[in-house]
Parts: C-alpha cells; sequence; structure tokens
C-alpha cells in the first residue's frame, strides 16, 4: 500500500497544502502559468513586486545567460497596486490557491501605503517584502541593505498592514550578515522570512565590452547561486530556529527543494527555473512528495531543518 | 489546459537538414501542429537534461505539416552554443518544446491583397501566414530582402506561393541592390495591395511600418526581442507599443505580442524607455490616466 506523505506545512499562522511557492518575479501575474498546470495546485503562488504606482522597468536588454543562471535587471515593472488590487488579486482569488503578494517601495512609507491597500478579505495570505531587488535603486546596490532600514520598513509595514496577514522579510545573501539583517527584520516584527533573492551580478558583452544589460548590474539567479542560498538559510534556521522561513535560490528538482528544507525552509520558493521549465513548480512537487515517500517520511514537518540534528535522528517508518 | 493555449510537451526529431544558411529542425509535434496559427512561434530547451543553459530558445514557426500526427518546423542559424547543440541533433532524439506562443497574425475576412515582407530568416513566419491567406482566397506577393544571396530565406518557395516574389539584397549578389523598402512602395502599387505583413529585424521593421503609414495601408508586424522564457514571466522581451488608450506601455513581445499593428510600435524608441511610458521615471499619474483601471485591460495596442 502506498502511504503518502503530508505536504502540509506551516509559515507562522498561515498553512500552506504544500511546501511548493512559485517565487515573486518569476510567476508573472499567475496567468501565464495557469495556462500549463492548474495554480491552485501550489503551495502558493508569489506575484511581481507591487508598487505604489505603475513603473515601465529598465530598458531592454535586461538579461543576460550566465552559467546556469541568467542576471536579470527588470527594474520592477508593473501596474501599481490599484491596477493589481482591482486586476490581477481577483484572478488570483478566482483559481482558488493561496496567493503570496510581493510588496517594492523606494521608502519606508511606500512599503507601508502598498500593504495597507492588501487586506485578507481580499485573499491576500501573506505579504513578502522585497527588500533586496537588485535593480529596485539602479545603482547596483539593493535598497536595504542595512539592517536599521530593513528593521524600519518592516515596522512600517507591520503598523499598517492587517494584523490577519503575516509579513515575511525577503533578504538577500550578498550583505555583510545576512543573519543579522534576518534577526533585525524578526525584531521589527517580521513573521518569518523569505531567503535569498538574487545575488548582485553583472555580464559583459565579448563584443562591444560594455555591460550586456541596459541597467550595468543585474541580478544572478538559477542554480548557480544554491548553495550560497542553502549556507544562507541554514546559518538563518541555526540562529532563529522559531522563525519560518521560505527558502528559495536555484531550486529546480525535488531534490533541490528538499535541501532547502533540511537546511530550515519550511517551504521553498522555484524562481528562474520556471523561465527554463514552465511546468517545474509541479514537476518538482512532484518529486519531492515522491522523495519523501521514498525514504518513509509520514510529514514533511518531520523533516524541516534535518541537517541541524545528528545522523540518524531523521527516523523514516 | 486550455484548447489554445501553449503546450510543453518531449518530441522526437524527424529531421534536421540545412535551408540556404539555415538549419531547419522538424520535430512531431501533434498538439502544437493543431494549436499553431501563423506568426505564433515555440521555445525550445537546449544542452540536455542537465544542460547549463538555463534559458529557452525561441524560434518563430515556419511549417505545419499532418505527418506522423502533426509536425512543426523551425529554422535557426548557430549563434551559440545553445544553437550549436541543437544543430548537432538527431532524428528520434528527443527536444523539450513549448508552443505554440504568442498572438498570432490576424487573418482578412475578404479576399484581399497582401504584400509579405521579410528580412533574412527573420521571413519564416511569412511561409505559413502565405499559405493561410491563399486559402482565403487573398492575392499574396512577396518582399523578402537579406544581406547576401546565401541569407535570402525560401526564395524558390516564395516564387511558388506568391503572385510575385521581389527580392533584394545588400550587396545586391541576388534581386535588386537595396534595401525591402526601396521595392515595398513599387509592389504594393503594382499589386493593389490591401494591407501589410511583416516580419525581421526591428529597424526594418520600423521602416516597413513608415512606408505603410505613408502609403496609408494598414501593416502587421511580428517584432524580434531577446527572450528568456517566452511565456510571458520574465520580462525580458519589452517593447515600447502605444495602447488603445494612447498610453505607452512596454509590452512582452512573447505574450502581448509577437505580432503588434505596425503603428502602435514606437520603433525608434525600441531600446529605451520613452519618458512619456506608464510608470517611465519621472512618469506622474495624470488626473485622465488615474483611471488606469480600465486602461489596464486594454493594455497594448494588438491587432
Amino acid at each position: 500500500m502506498r502511504v503518502t506523505c503530508d505536504l502540509r506545512t506551516r509559515l507562522g499562522g498561515l498553512e500552506l497544502a504544500n511546501p511548493v511557492v512559485a517565487a515573486a518575479g518569476c510567476a508573472g501575474t499567475g496567468r501565464e502559468l495557469a495556462r500549463f498546470y492548474d495554480i491552485a495546485r501550489l503551495g502558493a503562488v508569489a506575484t511581481k513586486s507591487v508598487m505604489l504606482q505603475p513603473r515601465a522597468g529598465r530598458p531592454a536588454p535586461r538579461m543576460a545567460e550566465s552559467p546556469s543562471g541568467m542576471v536579470s535587471a527588470v527594474g520592477l515593472q508593473g501596474p501599481g497596486v490599484e491596477v493589481f488590487v482591482q486586476r490581477d488579486l481577483p484572478w488570483l482569488q478566482s483559481r482558488g490557491g493561496t496567493t503570496v503578494v510581493s510588496v517594492a517601495g523606494s521608502s519606508a512609507e511606500e512599503y507601508a501605503e502598498v500593504a495597507r491597500r492588501l487586506p485578507a478579505a481580499a485573499g491576500v495570505a501573506m505579504i513578502e517584502l522585497n527588500l533586496s531587488c537588485v535593480d529596485s535603486a539602479g545603482r547596483g546596490s539593493h535598497f536595504v541593505d542595512d539592517a536599521g532600514e530593513a528593521a524600519r520598513v518592516v515596522r512600517a509595514v507591520r503598523g499598517a498592514a492587517d494584523p490577519d496577514v503575516p509579513v515575511f522579510a525577503k533578504l538577500a545573501a550578498d550583505v555583510p550578515d545576512p543573519v543579522a539583517l534576518a534577526g533585525a527584520c524578526v525584531e521589527a516584527g517580521a513573521d518569518g522570512l523569505s531567503m535569498v533573492n538574487c545575488l548582485r551580478g553583472m555580464a559583459i558583452d565579448p563584443a562591444t565590452l560594455r555591460p550586456a544589460l541596459a541597467g550595468g548590474m543585474g541580478g544572478v539567479s538559477g542554480p548557480a547561486i544554491r548553495p550560497i542560498a542553502v549556507g544562507c538559510v541554514y546559518r538563518t534556521h541555526a540562529a532563529l530556529p522559531e522563525v519560518p522561513i521560505i527558502g528559495m535560490g536555484g531550486v529546480g528538482t525535488g531534490a533541490d527543494a528538499l535541501e532547502f528544507i533540511a537546511a530550515g525552509a519550511s517551504a521553498v520558493a522555484v524562481g528562474t527555473v520556471n523561465f527554463a521549465d514552465p511546468s517545474a513548480c509541479v514537476r518538482i512537487l512532484r518529486e519531492l512528495e515522491e522523495l519523501l515517500e521514498e525514504r518513509g517520511v509520514d510529514r514533511i514537518t518531520d523533516v524541516v531543518g534535518a541537517a541541524h540534528r545528528p545522523m540518524g535522528a531523521v527516523q523514516g517508518r | 489546459m486550455s484548447e489554445n493555449g501553449p503546450v510543453q510537451t518531449r518530441s522526437p526529431v524527424l529531421t534536421v537538414r540545412r535551408v540556404d544558411a539555415y538549419h531547419a529542425i522538424t520535430v512531431v509535434a501533434p498538439q502544437i501542429a493543431e494549436r499553431f496559427r501563423s506568426g505564433q512561434f515555440l521555445s525550445v530547451g537546449v544542452g540536455g537534461e542537465h544542460s547549463s543553459m538555463l534559458l529557452r530558445r525561441p524560434f518563430a514557426i515556419h511549417d505545419v505539416k499532418p505527418d506522423y500526427g502533426g509536425t512543426v518546423e523551425f529554422l535557426f542559424a548557430v549563434r551559440g552554443a545553445g544553437t550549436a547543440w541543437l544543430a548537432e541533433r538527431r532524428s528520434r532524439d528527443l527536444i523539450d518544446i513549448v508552443g505554440p506562443l504568442g498572438r498570432p497574425f490576424p487573418l482578412p475576412r475578404d479576399p484581399v491583397n497582401c504584400v509579405l515582407v521579410g528580412g533574412g530568416s527573420g521571413a519564416a513566419p511569412l511561409f505559413p501566414l502565405a499559405h493561410a491567406l491563399r486559402r482565403r482566397g487573398c492575392r499574396v506577393d512577396f518582399v523578402l530582402g537579406a544581406a547576401s544571396a546565401d541569407r535570402v530565406f525560401s526564395a524558390i518557395s516564395a516564387r511558388r506561393i506568391a503572385e510575385t516574389a521581389t527580392f533584394t539584397t545588400d550587396d545586391g549578389s541576388f534581386g535588386v541592390r537595396g534595401r525591402v523598402t526601396d521595392a515595398l512602395e513599387r509592389v504594393v502599387a503594382d499589386a493593389r495591395s490591401d494591407v501589410v505583413y511583416a516580419c525581421g529585424p526591428m529597424p526594418m521593421l520600423g521602416r516597413v511600418a513608415a512606408a505603410a503609414a505613408r502609403m496609408d495601408i494598414p501593416v502587421q508586424v511580428a517584432v524580434e526581442e531577446d527572450m528568456a522564457c517566452g511565456t510571458g514571466l520574465c520580462m525580458s522581451c519589452v517593447v515600447p507599443v502605444v495602447g488603445e488608450d494612447g498610453i505607452t506601455r512596454m509590452a512582452r513581445a512573447c505574450l502581448d505580442g509577437p505580432v503588434f499593428r505596425g503603428e502602435r510600435v514606437r520603433f525608434d524608441d525600441v531600446g529605451t524607455i520613452p519618458f512619456d511610458a506608464l510608470g517611465a521615471p519621472g512618469w506622474k499619474a495624470r488626473a485622465d490616466e488615474q483611471g488606469a483601471t480600465g486602461a489596464a485591460d486594454r493594455e497594448a495596442g494588438c491587432a
């Protein structure tokens, strides 16, 4: 008899049917992926970052391929929160899945103002603060590299947002001390952490000897950054074991997802690999389920943080 | 998921052959063949299962046949490691294909006269379009341009399908020396063309759109932009396009296009964010645009 693994997972007060999340900025509005599968099958779909006003983003070229990844600088193109709430959010809600709304801003006040317009009643299951988008500032720096600044944004949003909506802080890995940054966000009221966002990088066109992207610097994403991301999740979970983490960075297979879960992530987001394989999220979910069943794991929550426990401490059936 | 949306398949290669300076791969992909409408493209994963090349390569669909339940052919030139890998595929190899993608060419209801303008291998989607127009009783004339004779694409099939086929090359090695736009006005006058369809490099499309505007006939263009995903997720392939509401937005070539009405694409501003585009730096919501919610539904001036 085939015994199935219980894939339900918790992110603070929010329960997900399974741990696979389509990552912000890599899942469009949800509609694009819904042409390939029922997005309600996923643990959650995270939207592209929503800002207060419409935003055209950066000029093309916006991306360059790199080994097992890409460098990109889209510049947070989006319709603004008003159109998002009237057009995209009701559609997502109508699909019956769980929606994580990614929020970006150029000031703590902007983040808070956007968050204020995203109530649970409108189908917002979580707000994820994009505190680390490489291209938001346009100078190759993250808007929020500094723990004090990140904490200020989290505090402003936590004060403005619907108390029923958990707020997660999405952080970069290429800061001097990612664990301290994570701690500062939690201290300021973040209900959990999403880590990691893309890393700052650049590609240079060998023909022109100029930066390949119009924006110069971009964000490096894809399987190339996975060990950095896993390490970040591991260290953060060790320091803050009670804080739920959505792990991400180059997840391409069920085994990759399990790595993040063992490192301490309660859920796993799939980003750049959606570009390579539009069915990636449902494939990864299936692969993860098969892996857990092979190991005889009853509940996925049993293996969250397994890498921190002594050898043999994770028992299968 | 839907009747006419794209599908992802692992499709067997039927043939790999050379067409002029290009490679052509035909795959057995019945679901893609049955959904295809001219102007649409497919995207191909390259390098195999454990490839370090993550991004899909987009290719226009050049031909669709009913053989083996449905086959699809696409063309490419070897430009890097990904296309080199593709050129080495052999019969029965499986490749990961997603398609058909993008907005197709709108077809006229009545049997009108159509001139089809293409540049280099960018002309590929014009061939299934020509067949579709002929089936509707339209007159088809071709104007095909390229850098040199070996880059003129499928001259023989163009002559076979069309009433007339005019060729231009930059070096004069085949047909008329010059650009497609040097020949276009005469062809339009001789054929009494009612509509222009064009695909090829952006600068060529810009000149064709301008020529069509001068002649006061409608033009549909299929744009070429670099894409990372082809499915509308990555926002890499954006082009400034004027919507029906008069507002310029950065439209995705892969999802909102690749086919746009020529006069809607701001060719002179490709590769920039026009200062008056929705959400451009320094852009401020004006009173008449605050109701941008309705406008959002009318995005991108397609067809």
